[in-house]
């Protein structure tokens, strides 16, 4: 299990570079006064087939080769669901996969967001050939980062060049700190 | 509420004085195992703290990555340091403060640091 839902973004999308997806969708939105989370990840990589798609959520199944366990997504649903809260994914061979998990936080065994920026942060500088939509929103407070925006206004300046990583880091900071005033999630 | 627009200051700036990277063959390769099993022992932060280190100190023959799962997942934080016509060196059981002084030891001084390596582990 994982300390923080950040780190099961951070997996999640990995499942996602995996995949061969050129554009990641990720979206976290927070409704305090129902104590609602909702995580969503959309990519457009290879997908899985309806047969695949069943046996991800079992932790005994994986693509990989290097260990005959994948933990991922049934971490991801055991985490969600034991808040009482709920899990789906959809995909479709060639087209892509869909997920999302709700998360309720007033229960005792909801797990923090954590340190989304980290997972944000990390995704987008070390896939750079990646597009990343990202959306943060609490009560209606949000912000969106589009990398492919951000391509736009630097030309063939890289990403990674120092200047735009310390950007991108205070942008997510920064606007982080606005849409959450004084809410811890 | 911090906007897009910065970005274009920052290419005008920047512009004319692109930051090259040094000769291919010359390139230190950094690799961190983010699988679950990585990421549930704490790479994010030996990753983040790689990536800022690399680029706090302007080192332009190092690029750090990520890749997925390993195969030693009980060794996780896992980091690979590849280097043309040397070994591989893995580093076992990483966190933020040892991959700093792998950074500065190994990576700009060229000293290998021993005692994180998975070969100085009696597995």
């Amino acid at each position: 299990m994982f300390p923080e839902i950040s780190l099961h973004v951070l997996d999640i999308a990995q499942n996602s570079i995996k995949a061969g997806a050129t554009r990641i969708r990720i979206e976290i939105a927070a409704d305090t006064a129902a104590k609602r989370l909702l995580v969503a990840v959309k990519d457009n990589g290879c997908g899985m087939d309806s047969r695949q798609l069943s046996q991800c959520m079992d932790p005994f199944f994986t693509s990989r080769k290097t260990r005959r366990v994948g933990l991922g997504i049934p971490f991801l649903k055991q985490s969600a669901e034991c808040t009482g809260g709920s899990f789906w994914i959809r995909s479709q061979a060639g087209a892509g996969t869909e997920l999302a998990a709700e998360y309720h936080m007033g229960h005792i065994d909801c797990i923090p967001l954590g340190d989304i920026n980290a997972t944000m942060y990390s995704l987008i500088l070390m896939n750079e050939a990646i597009d990343f939509y990202y959306r943060y929103a609490v009560d209606g407070r949000e912000f969106v980062l589009d990398t492919s925006k951000m391509r736009g206004l630097l030309g063939d300046m890289p990403l990674g060049s120092s200047e735009v990583a310390a950007f991108i880091r205070e942008y997510l900071e920064e606007n982080k700190r606005e849409a959450d005033q004084e809410e811890i999630l | 509420m911090k906007s897009l627009e910065e970005l274009k200051a920052i290419r005008e700036r920047m512009q004319g004085q692109v930051e090259l990277r040094s000769e291919d063959s010359n390139q230190i390769r950094v690799v961190v195992g983010m699988a679950t099993c990585g990421i549930a022992s704490g790479a994010r932060p030996v990753l983040t703290t790689l990536a800022e280190e690399v680029q706090k100190q302007g080192l332009k023959h190092v690029t750090v990555t990520q890749t997925g799962c390993i195969g030693l997942c009980q060794y996780e934080p896992i980091v690979e340091v590849l280097e043309a016509g040397k070994d591989k060196i893995t580093y076992i059981k990483m966190t933020p403060e040892k991959a700093v002084e792998v950074l500065e030891q190994h990576l700009v001084r060229g000293q290998v640091v021993e005692k994180y390596t998975l070969n100085e582990t009696r597995l």
